[in-house]
């Protein structure tokens, strides 16, 4: 593999790492979601790449499945409903801003060191692509634990799952009924959350679930 | 067994697939409950016929073999009981009007498709199609635990789903990285994916990263087997959902979970080099039954109660899976079995006891062997035997892990007897007050089906007055070759 294919795929990798930090500073959901249309369209790209430096023609489809599913239907369905909502001006801020960015800079520090010194044996190109995913995975569950909105805990969690695609495309030859799987479980998890928010809204008229807490059966 | 050329193992799958997409189209309750229940039926019967049939080869994506063997049979069994159970209390449900008879076609249909997917992980060779099915019925218990819709249910499936997903794709994450690290030495595709092959070649992975993939899916498989620090779904998911899903939540999906972290683990003792999973697992049960033993005291809801109780017992068994050799894998294998049959059976009596009065908080279920004799003594008895009294199953099971840790670690035994007094303490409280006293709300005489729940107990305290020979020559044969 050449130098330029290599520094073209660890661009895109690094770049979806840094949306994903992008993501953890937007407290407005619109904004939000805007920046995790763009994460998806990076994580596009970069499997694309993946497809081509490994001639894995089948890797395409799931290019396609991020760009169109995840970048342009998904947020544009999710716009919807905050809309509907009208929750589209809330601001949230659970934890500051600076913890946050900082608890992230550390995680990202932990999956590079941890995977670069476990994976010494595996190919460069395989090895600094796991340590992005892991990154990404890590911030989807720090932006899960910070944020209280369910819409945004949605988001997280797929930035998390964009993170698994990463990985399930760096690791060269990984079957494709993985890949599949993976983003047809993004597509039944969508309709899960759709169809809670639906009626979330139905009986609280939030979607925060801080409001939910209040319901927890064992207390008092 | 082969039925119009379809093989055991394709119709314990089969069977249950068909059914979910025939439920999903049928109106009427009646007949979609007993529908339901003939399905669990015969895909107990198919798994059943494993026993004789001739063992398939191991393919791409399918495999039989002793271990999962127990599994499938368990599974069907009490997917079978609990579905029996289902028609009655679902037919409550419609009559309160808690359920509209859409919902139950839902419900029907998930069920199916959820027992689809513990099977199809259960039988299934690859783990990439391992994650999948795991994932399915997950997502399936989730619908069916906010099925009715009250705040409470919308709250215990959102948290669920959460925490599952997070679970979940941690394991995936495990996954990925096990074929990474199987990918040098299996070569590209999916052969590297299938368990035969990886298992065979084992002690040529790299061992660090394998380690590494080890952590990942035992906190993510974990967080399914509900062991504490990850277990926070596990009790609001059982008090909220409809009761026959608790039952198979405790009974099944906790199980399945853990033949996933079972079949990692021998991975992992494989590998000459790789960490000893042993203590990462010992660690983790015994923290999850003295939490959980300390728990029980404090819940006001009977059925968070029983949930707590399912997080104790699941952390016995994988510290008996955790310690290893063939005594200790032979008592977690037989605590494992002991606790769906019990723990099923107490539920499939919470859930009448809590149709009769009309409440799930404890201090409101009060005289059940005057109002309700043959359900409330149903219920001592199930509560009896998880708590570990002789002359039932759970007592065996315990009392064989309690010596074989004795004879290898006598602190670690002293702790696991510890947990288990506090828990045997908390639940023997509990239950005189269900029993006795001045009985509280609807005293009239109720239709419950008790056969499922006199059945359990009964195979219970069999097992624990005598275990027939080949059934120990069966799980002493399997405890070996968990190693």
């Amino acid at each position: 593999m050449n130098a330029t294919a290599f520094d073209v795929a660890h661009m895109l990798a690094g770049s979806v790492v840094l949306v994903s930090f992008m993501m953890l500073y937007q407290d407005r959901l619109l904004a939000l979601l805007n920046v995790f249309a763009l994460h998806a369209a990076l994580l596009s790209a970069a499997v694309a790449w993946q497809a081509t430096i490994q001639g894995a023609p089948h890797l395409y489809v799931t290019a396609a499945i991020a760009l169109f599913f995840k970048a342009m239907i998904i947020p544009a369905a999710l716009h919807r409903i905050i809309r509907r909502l009208g929750i589209h001006r809330e601001v949230e801020q659970v934890v500051g801003t600076g913890i946050t960015m900082l608890a992230g800079m550390g995680l990202v520090a932990l999956s590079i060191s941890l995977m670069l010194n476990l994976t010494a044996s595996a190919d460069a190109l395989a090895r600094e692509d796991l340590a992005f995913a892991l990154s990404v995975v890590l911030l989807g569950l720090l932006m899960m634990i910070t944020r209280r909105n369910a819409v945004s805990q949605v988001v997280g969690f797929m930035s998390l799952e964009n993170g698994l695609i990463l990985a399930a495309t760096g690791a060269r030859g990984m079957p494709l009924v993985v890949e599949i799987s993976v983003a047809f479980s993004v597509l039944i998890a969508f309709i899960v959350i759709g169809v809670f928010l639906f009626r979330i809204r139905e009986r609280f008229d939030t979607v925060d679930d801080s409001a939910l807490e209040r319901f927890r059966g064992d207390v008092g | 067994m082969t039925v119009a050329g379809f093989n055991a193992v394709e119709l314990v799958l089969l069977v249950p697939a068909v059914s979910a997409a025939l439920l999903a189209i049928l109106p009427g309750f009646r007949i979609t409950a007993w529908l339901n229940t003939l399905a669990a039926l015969l895909t107990l019967l198919a798994a059943l016929s494993l026993f004789g049939a001739e063992r398939p080869a191991p393919g791409n994506y399918l495999l039989v073999d002793d271990l999962n063997i127990v599994f499938i049979v368990l599974n069907t069994f009490v997917g079978f009981t609990a579905a029996s159970f289902s028609a009655s209390y679902i037919g409550h449900e419609i009559e309160t009007g808690r359920l509209t008879p859409v919902y139950v076609r839902f419900y029907h249909a998930m069920y199916q498709l959820m027992m689809f997917g513990m099977n199809l992980a259960l039988v299934s060779n690859n783990i990439g199609l391992m994650w999948v099915a795991i994932e399915l019925a997950t997502l399936t218990t989730v619908l069916m635990v906010g099925v009715y819709r009250t705040p409470e249910a919308l709250e215990a499936a959102w948290k669920y789903f959460i925490l599952g997903s997070v679970g979940i794709a941690l394991a995936l994450f495990g996954t990925i990285l096990v074929y990474v690290v199987a990918q040098p030495v299996l070569g590209e595709g999916t052969a590297a994916m299938v368990w035969t092959n990886l298992i065979a070649r084992a002690g040529e992975f790299d061992p660090a990263l394998l380690n590494l993939a080890f952590v990942f899916l035992l906190l993510g498989y974990g967080t399914k087997v509900g062991l504490a620090p990850l277990h926070a779904w596990l009790p609001d998911a059982h008090a909220e959902g409809p009761t026959p899903i608790s039952a198979v939540l405790s009974g099944l999906l906790l199980n399945v979970a853990l033949y996933a972290v079972l079949r990692f683990k021998l991975l992992m003792a494989a590998h000459p080099e790789a960490l000893a999973p042993g203590p990462l697992m010992v660690g983790m049960g015994l923290l999850s039954l003295v939490f959980a033993a300390f728990m029980l005291y404090r819940r006001r809801d009977i059925k968070r109660l029983f949930a707590y109780s399912s997080i104790e017992h699941m952390g016995i068994i994988v510290f008996a899976f955790g310690m290893g050799g063939t005594l200790a894998n032979f008592a977690g294998l037989l605590h494992m079995v002991m606790h769906s049959l019990t723990k099923s059976a107490i539920f499939f009596s919470v859930g009448h006891v809590a149709q009769i009065k009309g409440t799930q908080k404890v201090a409101e279920i009060r005289g059940l062997t005057q109002s309700h004799p043959l359900l409330g003594w149903g219920l001592a008895i199930g509560v009896l035997a998880i708590a570990g009294l002789p002359p039932f199953g759970v007592f065996m099971s315990e009392f064989l892990v309690v010596t074989s840790t004795f004879a290898r670690n006598p602190v670690l035994a002293l702790v696991l007897v510890f947990g288990l007094l506090v828990a045997f303490g908390a639940l023997l409280l509990r239950l005189t007050g269900f029993l006795f006293g001045e009985p509280t709300g609807e005293l009239k005489p109720a239709r419950a089906s008790l056969l499922p729940l006199y059945a359990h107990m009964a195979l219970v305290l069999i097992a624990g007055l005598y275990m027939p020979g080949p059934m120990v020559d069966w799980f002493r044969a399997v405890a070996k070759l968990l190693g």
